[in-house]
């Protein structure tokens, strides 16, 4: 699939993707938009029936079922139509993959069966995977921060994931949990200390194993190809191998 | 018929949420079920950890999947996101082969393996569908003469499809309590979302669609919104005077999860269904249902 003849030894190959006169045709994508692409398919793979999201016909119910793409930047109709115009870097800026709730409204609704919420989810997944800046980084942090909780315990104490989230973005806003957290207490449901459970060395252990095998997963660096055409270019990754649900 | 089921309370009824954990517990032992706790069960890993890594995610809620199916026992997860996570790692493990040899590789390292044979179900899936409206009612001490009642159901008890109740216009809730006695008042934002973790990254977002769920219960009457789920009720409940603060609304809606107000119609003590940790106040009629239900 490579294709070295391009470049020559004294330019980088992303200096050779750019100057290449394929480039400046229309419906040609950068190497980076390549590379997030073959990333968001691979994931896009893991999804049961997750191939159906080229059955997209733009219709807008997913759009219209959403409860909160009023306060997207893209809607999520336009996700898609970004995703297939090779727009992946605007998808990865937008507030709109942070902003989904997973509340599956859009799923439930689509026509053409398309599982919206789990594309969502692979968006985000990408987004970590590339460590891409975004315009609500606080949703990133506090999915790191959730995730560090879950692998110091075993089990979520949201206390102290409050109180870590609170510290890194807004400190003040702390204070403002006080009288919430004196109810809580009060009504005996405030757990003052996080709980470990007795396993805790096993799920890290297993924890890390599943790291080890995402890892060997994870594909190829992509090297540059004039090819990179709409879904031709990753036309190994085998879009329509899985049927189902 | 007793039937026993692996409980997976999940980290928020653990503490916070004791108020479902309690009634739950106590409404399928009085139902003749039998609830064992998982031992030593860990966080699903919720929609958080799924926008994070795919295989990691899996193999962390799996465990939960592969204690369970140790115990040879169909998993009860009361907690919508859990419930929604366990059945979607059960259901991409069932589907995807591969991902079951991986997860399966990860679960190794702690002395587990999982087949896929577990089920997971809801309570209300398995009162309604499984116990059923007959049972309920003759275990039942008291009408819940008139109370108005708002069945909110959330976004992920029947989504994405969890086929125990339509996903649109879910309808198990409604029929439990009209059996029970209680007035069902319109409330047609029974599934829509209340934003869920949103309350933490987009506080404003979350508190607008939380204020148009109170208001819409409230506008049509309901004395008690009734939940299925601890994101929904937390939302509702704990933001209520922070909404009132911000719209200049003066709402006060109690929020009570339906298997307390269950609870209360099975005439079961105050105490062991957790009424005495409600943040709204829960109003004459209801307190005085749970009073007489009681004595």
């Amino acid at each position: 699939m490579a294709d070295h003849s391009q470049c020559s030894s004294s330019v980088s190959k992303d200096d050779a993707a750019m100057t290449h006169p394929a480039n400046s045709l229309p419906g040609l994508m950068t190497r980076s938009e390549a590379e997030l692409r073959q990333a968001f398919l691979k994931q896009v793979e893991l999804i049961p029936a997750g191939e159906r999201i080229k059955r997209c016909i733009q219709c807008g119910t997913c759009t219209g079922s959403c409860p909160v793409s009023y306060a997207m930047d893209i809607s999520p109709r336009q996700v898609i139509a970004l995703f297939r115009a090779g727009e992946m870097e605007t998808i990865m800026e937008s507030r709109t993959i942070w902003i989904c709730a997973s509340c599956y409204a859009c799923t439930t609704r689509c026509p053409s069966g398309i599982k919206i919420t789990d594309i969502i989810y692979a968006l985000k997944r990408t987004a970590m995977e590339k460590d891409r800046k975004s315009r609500a980084p606080q949703v990133q942090l506090l999915a790191k921060l959730f995730v560090s909780n879950l692998m110091s315990y075993g089990r979520l104490h949201e206390g102290t994931l409050i109180r870590k989230y609170y510290m890194k973005t807004r400190i003040t806003k702390l204070f403002g949990f006080i009288p919430l957290a004196r109810k809580l207490y009060r009504t005996k449901r405030l757990a003052l200390l996080p709980k470990r459970i007795h396993a805790h060395a096993a799920l890290s252990r297993i924890i890390s194993k599943a790291q080890e095998i995402e890892m060997r997963a994870a594909p190829e660096p992509l090297a540059y190809s004039p090819e990179y055409v709409g879904y031709k270019g990753l036309g190994d990754l085998k879009l329509e191998t899985r049927k189902g649900a | 018929m007793t039937v026993k089921y692996a409980y997976y309370p999940g980290c928020s009824l653990e503490k916070t949420q004791r108020g479902y954990d309690e009634s739950v517990r106590e409404v399928f032992k009085a139902l003749g079920q039998e609830l064992v706790e998982i031992d030593d069960w860990n966080c699903c890993g919720a929609t958080v950890y799924m926008s994070v890594k795919e295989t990691v995610s899996l193999a962390v809620s799996a465990r939960n999947l592969a204690l369970a199916e140790k115990m040879g026992l169909d998993i009860l997860a009361p907690c919508s996101s859990c419930f929604t996570v366990l059945s979607k790692t059960n259901r991409i493990l069932n589907q995807i082969p591969e991902m079951q040899r991986d997860v399966n590789e990860a679960l190794a390292e702690g002395g587990l393996s999982y087949s896929g044979k577990t089920r997971v179900r809801h309570p209300l899936d398995i009162l309604m569908n499984d116990i059923g409206l007959e049972a309920i009612n003759k275990r039942a001490r008291r009408s819940l003469g008139g109370l108005k009642i708002a069945p909110y159901y959330g976004c992920q008890i029947v989504r994405p499809d969890k086929g125990f109740d339509d996903r649109e216009d879910p309808v198990l809730l409604d029929k439990m309590f009209r059996a029970l006695g209680a007035e069902l008042v319109y409330f047609p934002m029974k599934v829509r979302c209340c934003g869920g973790m949103l309350m933490t990254t987009f506080e404003e977002t979350a508190l607008k669609l939380n204020k148009e769920l109170l208001q819409c219960a409230h506008e049509n009457g309901a004395d008690v919104i009734v939940t299925t789920c601890p994101l929904c009720h937390f939302n509702l409940e704990a933001y209520q005077g922070r909404i009132n603060e911000v719209f200049g609304t003066r709402l006060d809606v109690p929020i009570l999860y339906f298997t307390q107000l269950l609870g209360i119609a099975l005439g079961l003590p105050v105490k062991q269904i957790g009424l005495d940790s409600v943040f709204v106040p829960l109003g004459g009629k209801i307190t005085s249902l749970a009073e007489a239900a009681y004595a």
